[in-house]
């Protein structure tokens, strides 16, 4: 990170500088946008170019990707306390499982 | 980047989603029209106050006005079902009677009340000068009272809701239930929902960000775990409840077709979501009294509760297992045989943690000097009363009995003990044993015994004869019994109706010999003692009632029940070691004061909670009746907003007092409450 | 910042002598229990939430999307070349917001302000293709009333849609604040807060985009 002495940081940088991590550079971030809208497009490709039975799960792969690729970079969580982690991923976690079942009952997946 | 030292200057965000962020200005820098409020008298002080504790009270006076709300429902329920073809009630009126029952019961008392609780004594018992976020506190009660208005104010608007507090489509839709009942439902549950959304998100920082230097999370109190718990059920369970109301409102208001069952809607999809809630939603009811009695029966049983860990994770058990069993409460439904086995599995699960907890209170009491006060004996009425509920409830996680008790007067027996027996008498436990701390007299143990007694008798009189109703073939819901139907002898209906209408009474004037202690408290000259129960935690560590900051100095945290190891040391003696008193509650207060911290600035009151939350049953009045009303409500919203954040962050130097040289501590907060 | 007075009192008296040592396992434990900001926990808090909400629109949706009776199905109104250069649009917005983060982090006030409103553009763009999309599908016979596909898919995109709104909203006021000076604390965690909540939004869509839009019914 850059020349950061101000005083105005807050408690997280001084911890994040402890445990020796870095919020990634703009390049960093640039080169996991160019990876996300390359993935974009070949999600996109999908609706063009027939794939059969491989489309969905092909597709849901692509989508876990891209959301973890987010989260993770973009919204620091790979950086920052597991804390935060675990906030975000007990309500994520919850709500997979909760809507799953829920879906389950209405023999959503058999169809 | 290890050179920060200085604390953070954390801006008071809002914190959730509609929140723009503020703007940090020095408050000689303030535009003159978002000074902040500064009275420390008068209704001012109340109206724009961040102080956790006065939020609490308020929780507290407004919860228990809904319960006599509420109570008087339940009343005018019974005595239409007192005698055979009975017309106290149309049946129209009745269907209102037994929703609003239930909603305003379990969401403007258990709730809020329980909320009145944590608000007031989280802090106090993790240490901290008030919760994380103040003004998102008052945002959160504002919400709540406007929320319970609104909701009321169907009786005069053409009649309240009347599908019953689980709202089941197709029922819910407007073809079955024209008035606007069922919009104020929905809408006014939906503003108490933010309430306790943004309460769940302020309370759960609260604990895991301002505890006491020392406060590990094992070492907190049973209480604030168990709010810890409640607040995580709330924080997920809410959005989901949320959901199903948008899309009843989008339906009855603007003609989606969720539960159109013409165009092909699945009505089980509102029981899912609303169970998905509505699960978890009773753990949210019951764990807070769970912690209420987990503080009480050590005090008075003069031990430490018995297997602490066992208490806080069995409470955390039954609040992650409690999101897998909602679908017991739809075995009737014809959810398909893999469904039903799953979900009766993991509601027997759930019979585990809670009766660990059981025999965690039951052990806490053996051996003990028990000391029968009658916060102790609501606590241990809660173990009674809240066992026999536990144990219809695990019948009904058979799936073949529950398909025979579904929809009778069994359930309602089950439930009522639980609630009740459980939930009510928990607060009441916590009303004894806090009031002294909160307003510095102790309330009459003469009129809390009859309090108890009749209470007591009054559940049992009342909810005991339902099993046998039930068993008989009573449906839940019912208008009238018909005389003929109500078959002879030991059984017959008739009687046992007649029973549970003297036992509701009962109930009735328990609590109104509760509210009548409460008034002769209030005159009472005589104060409390500052440590009346000779009390194990933090929250008693400071003067009665608490002084505005709390404690004069943060106290440092060595050990579980803290207070009390300030209290008693162990010394040994022939006959082995021996718990003696070392120093008394006043000395120890003493010590505090001696070190208290010269300067203490406490978050200063603010206009912008109480602007922001009436917006919002403005825009839902706009719904029913006109969206011109809506859009001005949007206005007031918009502009609660841009004052919030364009707030200054405390109020201006000149509206406090000069810090007074050398006259003990935190003189300067004194203006600013 | 009402808050912050509170920490300093609570954790650290004014008389600085006596908390100097309370930070050595965390750098800055003498602000919080934890050491994290507040802000920032009860930002992830409310975002763990909001998964709980979108995830009962997302399976509301999946449950009725083949249920369009008489009207037009997903089959016969969707635009995926639109959507895809909507969605990559969102996408390329979340760029430019932690490029307004760091921008922020370096406190270099004048490209936080232009990376701010470069996504709250790009937001706009995204909504105003929304709003197109939603004019399409109503010309095509698609009302919100129409079955229950349109009801549930206008109300998933539609909260969606109120969500990127809001953000727009925010980022607009963020700069303007931010432009007047007003903000004298941490500017960049309330950049990075108001990232945060815009990134969770994109990332919603990112789900959107695949289970609605992509996957057949």
């Amino acid at each position: 990170m850059s020349a950061v002495t101000d005083t105005t940081h807050d408690a997280e940088h001084a911890a994040e500088a402890h445990d020796g991590h870095h919020t990634p550079s703009d390049r960093h971030f640039i080169i996991i946008a160019g990876w996300l809208a390359l993935l974009t497009a070949l999600e996109t490709s999908t609706y063009w170019i027939d794939l059969g039975s491989f489309a969905t799960p092909l597709l849901l792969i692509m989508m876990t990707i891209k959301f973890f690729m987010i989260i993770l970079v973009f919204m620091h969580l790979k950086y920052d306390s597991k804390l935060f982690s675990v906030m975000f991923y007990i309500g994520l976690g919850l709500a997979i499982l909760v809507y799953s079942v829920f879906l389950a009952t209405f023999q959503f997946f058999a169809r | 980047m290890a050179i920060i030292e200085r604390p953070a200057t954390v801006p008071a965000f809002v914190g959730d989603a509609s929140a723009s962020p503020p703007a940090l200005v020095t408050p000689t820098a303030a535009l003159g029209a978002f000074k902040r409020p500064v009275s420390t008298t008068g209704w001012k002080s109340w109206v724009f106050t961040v102080d956790h504790k006065k939020l609490g009270l308020m929780y507290g006076a407004v919860s228990l006005f809904f319960f006599l709300v509420g109570g008087l429902e339940a009343l005018l329920i019974r005595l239409q079902l007192a005698a055979p073809d009975n017309t106290v009630l149309s049946a129209d009126l009745y269907n209102q009677m037994f929703t609003m029952h239930a909603t305003t019961m379990v969401f403007l008392f258990v709730m809020p009340m329980a909320a009145a609780f944590a608000n007031y004594f989280l802090p106090l018992q993790v240490g901290a000068r008030d919760v994380a976020f103040p003004r998102i506190n008052a945002l959160g009660f504002w919400l709540f009272l406007f929320g319970g208005i609104f909701l009321n104010t169907s009786w005069v608007l053409g009649g309240a809701a009347d599908g019953g507090w689980f709202m089941y489509s197709p029922n819910s839709s407007p073809l079955f239930s024209p008035s606007h009942g069922i919009d104020f439902w929905v809408l006014g549950l939906q503003i108490t929902g933010i309430a306790s959304l943004v309460g769940a998100i302020n309370l759960i920082v609260t604990i895991i960000n301002m505890r006491a230097p020392g406060m590990s999370l094992m070492r907190m109190p049973v209480f604030a775990w168990m709010q810890l718990v409640t607040q995580f059920l709330l924080l997920f369970a809410m959005p989901v409840i949320t959901v199903a109301l948008f899309l009843l409102s989008f339906q009855r208001n603007f003609g989606a077709a969720f539960f159109d069952v013409e165009k092909g809607a699945d009505p089980l999809l509102w029981q899912h979501l609303f169970w998905i809630f509505g699960h978890p939603e009773v753990y949210i009811i019951i764990l807070p009294s769970f912690g209420i009695i987990s503080e009480v029966l050590p005090t008075f049983s003069r031990k430490p509760l018995f297997g602490y860990k066992f208490v806080v994770f069995s409470g955390a058990a039954i609040g992650t297992v409690g999101w897998g069993v909602w679908a017991h409460h739809m075995f009737a439904s014809g959810l398909g045989p893999v469904s039903v086995a799953v979900f009766s599995a993991a509601t027997m699960l759930v019979a585990i943690p809670t009766g660990v907890k059981i025999c965690n209170w039951t052990l806490t009491l053996w051996g003990g000097k028990l000391w029968f006060t009658t916060a102790m004996n609501f606590a241990i009425g809660v173990i009674v009363l809240f066992t026999i509920g536990g144990l219809s409830g695990v019948t009904h996680a058979s799936a073949p009995a529950d398909t025979q008790q579904t929809d009778t007067y069994h359930i309602v027996a089950h439930f009522h003990y639980v609630i009740v027996g459980g939930a009510v008498m928990g607060l009441f436990a916590g009303f004894y044993y806090w009031w002294p701390k909160m307003f510095g007299k102790l309330l009459s143990e003469r009129l809390g015994k009859w309090n108890f007694w009749l209470m007591f008798f009054g559940v049992n009189l009342t909810f005991a004869p339902m099993h046998i109703l039930g068993m008989q073939g009573q449906p839940r819901r019912m208008v009238v019994w018909p005389k003929k139907l109500t078959g002879e002898g030991f059984f017959n209906l008739g009687f046992w109706n007649q029973v549970a209408t003297v036992g509701s009474f009962t109930i009735a004037l328990g609590v109104l010999i509760f509210v009548i202690n409460i008034f002769v408290t209030a005159k009472k000259v005589e104060k409390a003692p500052l440590d009346p129960w000779d009390a194990r935690t933090l929250e008693w560590m400071t003067a009665s009632p608490p002084k505005e900051h709390n404690f004069d100095s943060i106290p440092t945290v060595h050990a579980l029940d803290e207070f009390f190891h300030r209290k008693y040391e162990e010394v040994d003696t022939e006959d082995g070691p021996r718990l003696v008193r070392v120093k008394s509650a006043e000395q120890i207060l003493a010590e505090e004061e001696a070190a208290g911290d010269a300067h203490i600035h406490l978050p200063s009151p603010s206009y912008w909670p109480i602007v922001l939350a009436f917006s919002l049953p403005v825009i839902a009045y706009g719904v029913i009746f006109n969206l011109m009303l809506s859009v001005v409500g949007a206005g007031i919203m918009i502009l609660g907003l841009f004052g919030w954040v364009l707030e200054p962050s405390v109020a201006d130097d000149s509206d406090y007092d000069p810090p007074a040289e050398g006259s003990g501590p935190s003189k300067e907060l004194a203006s600013i409450g | 910042m009402a808050d912050i007075t509170i920490h300093e009192g609570a954790a650290a008296p004014a008389d600085h002598g006596h908390d100097d040592h309370g930070h050595d396992d965390h750098g800055g434990a003498h602000v919080t229990s934890t050491g994290l900001s507040n802000n920032k926990l009860a930002m992830w808090l409310f975002l763990g939430s909001e998964c709980l909400l979108f995830g009962g629109l997302i399976s509301t949706y999946m449950l009725y999307r083949g249920r369009h009776g008489g009207g037009p199905g997903p089959a016969q109104v969707f635009d995926i070349p639109l959507t895809s250069v909507s969605s990559f649009v969102l996408l390329m917005s979340s760029l430019t917001m932690v490029l307004a983060v760091n921008s922020a982090k370096r406190l270099d006030d004048r490209n936080t302000r232009l990376w701010l409103m470069a996504t709250a553009l790009l937001g706009a763009l995204f909504v105003g293709g929304q709003v197109y999309e939603f004019t399409a599908f109503y010309q095509e016979g698609l009302g919100f009333t129409t079955s229950l596909f349109s009801s549930s898919f206008f109300t998933l995109t539609g909260f969606h849609g109120v969500h990127v709104t809001l953000g727009v909203v925010m980022l607009i006021a963020l700069a303007a604040i931010i432009g007047r000076g007003r903000i004298s604390g941490d500017k960049a965690e309330v950049v990075e807060m108001v990232g945060l909540y815009w990134h969770f939004v994109d990332v919603v869509w990112v789900v959107i985009f695949t289970l609605v839009y992509l996957i057949p019914a």
